[in-house]
């Protein structure tokens, strides 16, 4: 009779589980259980991503060609019509997807980098560095960001890079905010400690030891700041000081065919025209918006409603 | 001294000191300015006389500490200086004082914000206190959604949709605001009628929502619970243990959206073309005209700042824990 050990192996056991989910099977997972209002979301981003990266092939037109009839009325040329000096909107549209998503992305991305950076440096070190950026971030908040936009924009002038760097420069005030006081509560952690003892720099302190766990708050941070980073260069545009013409962009796009609304009785289509980047911009920040109410709601942070 | 004057005191002097940082971040925008930003006013045809003629009546021949504490001296006094506008190459100067051209404006927009701060404000607080009172019922789940959507939306999006329906599709209200002094009362309201329903839905979505957050998560603190496990009915609850409470956030959160009204009525205003201080800064900013921009963007900061000191102060003198020190 042979003797069959039954004895527990815990390296049996642990085979069957060596194998681990990826991040991607993790976010599959994830996905099917997520609520109607995320998959939209996530579909709509999606959506925007693929039009802004493919824009010059799926655009009939390109962004700044003028044909001969302005204002005119939608038809299968001209899906959405031309506008006031005769270029095509349904092209224009695509074109703005690049340019007016692309130029709020770089702004994000850009503020994360200042107000990141600079709202870890101050969690770190809680003296003069806390206090100088502290201080200077109240003033600045102090005043309407639209409004301190638009005095800077009237000195350094409307370009594309002034746009980005001013807002991100305001808006890095509020991520800084966000970044210092989630990492404060980080920094006194014993593994902190650890490496700080270890002779770690101030950069290994922020990058390997306090980023990764401030991270889930970051994001959701970051679909909220573009957001409205996105709505305030879309209103600087349309005020006309934002992105300039020939350029194709949403915010101005609206004001150039906002007199076309007054022609809505006699032919909605043309009413509508002016609506569409509007929409368009308004479908994008609602999408972003279902996004991080769910991840949010996921790794329960922020919010507890 | 009684604590509440002291913090009272404090945040007085906290708010003075932010006025002064965002008088000279303000001021030191004209510094900024490129060297021969006097060529560029006079234009191209300007004799090098008039330019320096410019520059001397800028004082740009004294030390920016000197500048500033004119600049300072004259905003005290009601002096926001000369506009650019209106100067000529040949020295000839017909620009107009900043402050008379932004005083008649202001008294505009102020009439605009006002008429939907009266309307918003009331309204805000009663739906986000009913929906914080019935949280998850259908009631209070449509409102939401209603209002997640409206924050969403760009305000000249919630603007043109309703000059859609009700100036365009059908002639009920008038698509421009273009008020002057004589217009009468009557008059005035009509045409203000449709930027004020635009600012009130943008207002009050963030209001709502902020008061509603407030509200619940006043209710679930201990001493609410406490009270109600003690057998004390629901208004009472809410009338003497939490109202006193709640002063405090929402007054902030009122101050928070008339600041942001003082925002959003930049935007408003150019799409309906209002005759107010935010389509004048817009305008200057276009033309680059710098003292205009000051001045419109000292009174839009010195608003913001008083709107934020007040909600502080309201937050600190019905405080029942520094009202009552042990």
């Amino acid at each position: 009779m042979s003797q069959e050990t039954h004895s527990y192996s815990a390296n049996a056991e642990n085979a069957n589980f060596s194998e681990r989910r990826s991040v991607w099977d993790n976010f599959k997972l994830e996905l099917r259980k997520s609520p109607f209002t995320a998959r939209f979301g996530i579909i709509i981003i999606l959506l925007y991503a693929l039009v802004a990266v493919f824009a010059p092939a799926l655009a009939p037109y390109g962004q700044a060609q003028v044909f001969p009839s302005p204002y005119d009325p939608w038809s299968s040329t001209h899906i959405f019509g031309t506008d006031q000096i005769g270029r095509d909107v349904f092209s224009r549209m695509i074109y703005g997807a690049r340019n007016t998503v692309g130029i709020a992305v770089a702004t994000t991305f850009l503020s994360f980098l200042i107000g990141g950076t600079l709202g870890l440096a101050a969690a770190i070190d809680r003296r003069w560095i806390d206090q100088i950026l502290s201080r200077s971030v109240d003033v600045l908040m102090a005043i309407p960001s639209l409004i301190f936009a638009l005095v800077l924009l009237s000195i350094f002038g409307s370009t594309i890079t002034s746009l980005i760097i001013i807002i991100a420069v305001l808006d890095s005030t509020r991520v800084f905010r966000l970044t210092r006081s989630v990492a404060v509560n980080v920094v006194v952690m014993d593994y902190v400690e650890a490496a700080r003892l270890r002779g770690e720099g101030l950069g290994w302190i922020m990058r390997r030891e306090i980023l990764p766990n401030i991270m889930p708050p970051l994001i959701a941070e970051f679909g909220l700041r573009f957001c409205f980073v996105f709505l305030t260069i879309a209103a600087l545009s349309f005020l006309g000081v934002g992105i300039q013409p020939p350029t194709a962009d949403w915010g101005s796009m609206v004001r150039e065919n906002a007199n076309l609304l007054q022609f809505a009785q006699y032919d909605l289509r043309a009413g509508l025209t002016p609506l569409l980047p509007a929409a368009a911009i308004a479908l994008l920040t609602v999408a972003v918006n279902f996004v991080v109410d769910w991840f949010l709601h996921k790794t329960s942070g922020l919010r507890d409603e | 001294m009684h604590p509440v004057l002291s913090t009272v005191l404090q945040r007085l002097g906290l708010g003075l000191a932010t006025l002064l940082a965002v008088s000279i971040i303000i001021f030191i925008s004209i510094e900024l300015l490129p060297g021969d930003f006097g060529q560029i006013v006079l234009g191209q045809a300007a004799t090098k006389e008039t330019v320096a003629a410019f520059r001397l009546e800028l004082g740009l021949d004294k030390p920016s500490y000197l500048r500033y504490f004119d600049w300072v001296v004259g905003v005290v006094q009601g002096d926001l200086g000369q506009s650019f506008s209106g100067r000529a190459a040949s020295g000839q100067d017909r620009s107009r004082e900043v402050a008379e051209l932004i005083g008649p404006r202001l008294k505009n927009t102020l009439f605009l914000a006002g008429i939907t701060a009266l309307i918003s404000v009331p309204l805000a607080l009663l739906l986000g206190i009913s929906t914080a009172l019935y949280r998850n019922s259908i009631y209070d789940r449509s409102i939401n959604a209603t209002t997640l959507t409206t924050i969403s939306f760009p305000e000249f999006f919630v603007a043109y949709i309703l000059i859609l329906f009700l100036s365009s599709l059908n002639q009920w209200l008038p698509s421009l605001a273009n008020v002057d002094a004589a217009t009468p009362l009557d008059e005035r309201l009509l045409r203000v009628a449709l930027p004020v329903l635009t600012l009130t839905l943008v207002i009050i979505a963030h209001m709502m929502r902020m008061t509603r957050a407030a509200i619940i998560n006043l209710l679930a603190s201990p001493y609410i619970q406490m009270a109600q496990l003690s057998g004390a009915s629901r208004t009472e609850v809410i009338i003497k243990h939490a109202l006193p409470n709640a002063w405090a956030p929402i007054a902030t959160v009122i101050a928070f959206n008339l600041a942001y009204l003082v925002v959003g009525v930049v935007v408003v205003e150019v799409v309906f073309v209002y005759p107010g201080i935010g389509q004048l800064m817009v305008d200057a900013v276009t033309t680059r005209d710098i003292p205009v921009v000051q001045g419109c963007a000292l009174i839009f900061a010195v608003t913001y700042i008083l709107l934020n000191l007040i909600a502080d102060i309201i937050g600190i003198i019905t405080n029942p824990r520094l009202l009552h020190p042990k």
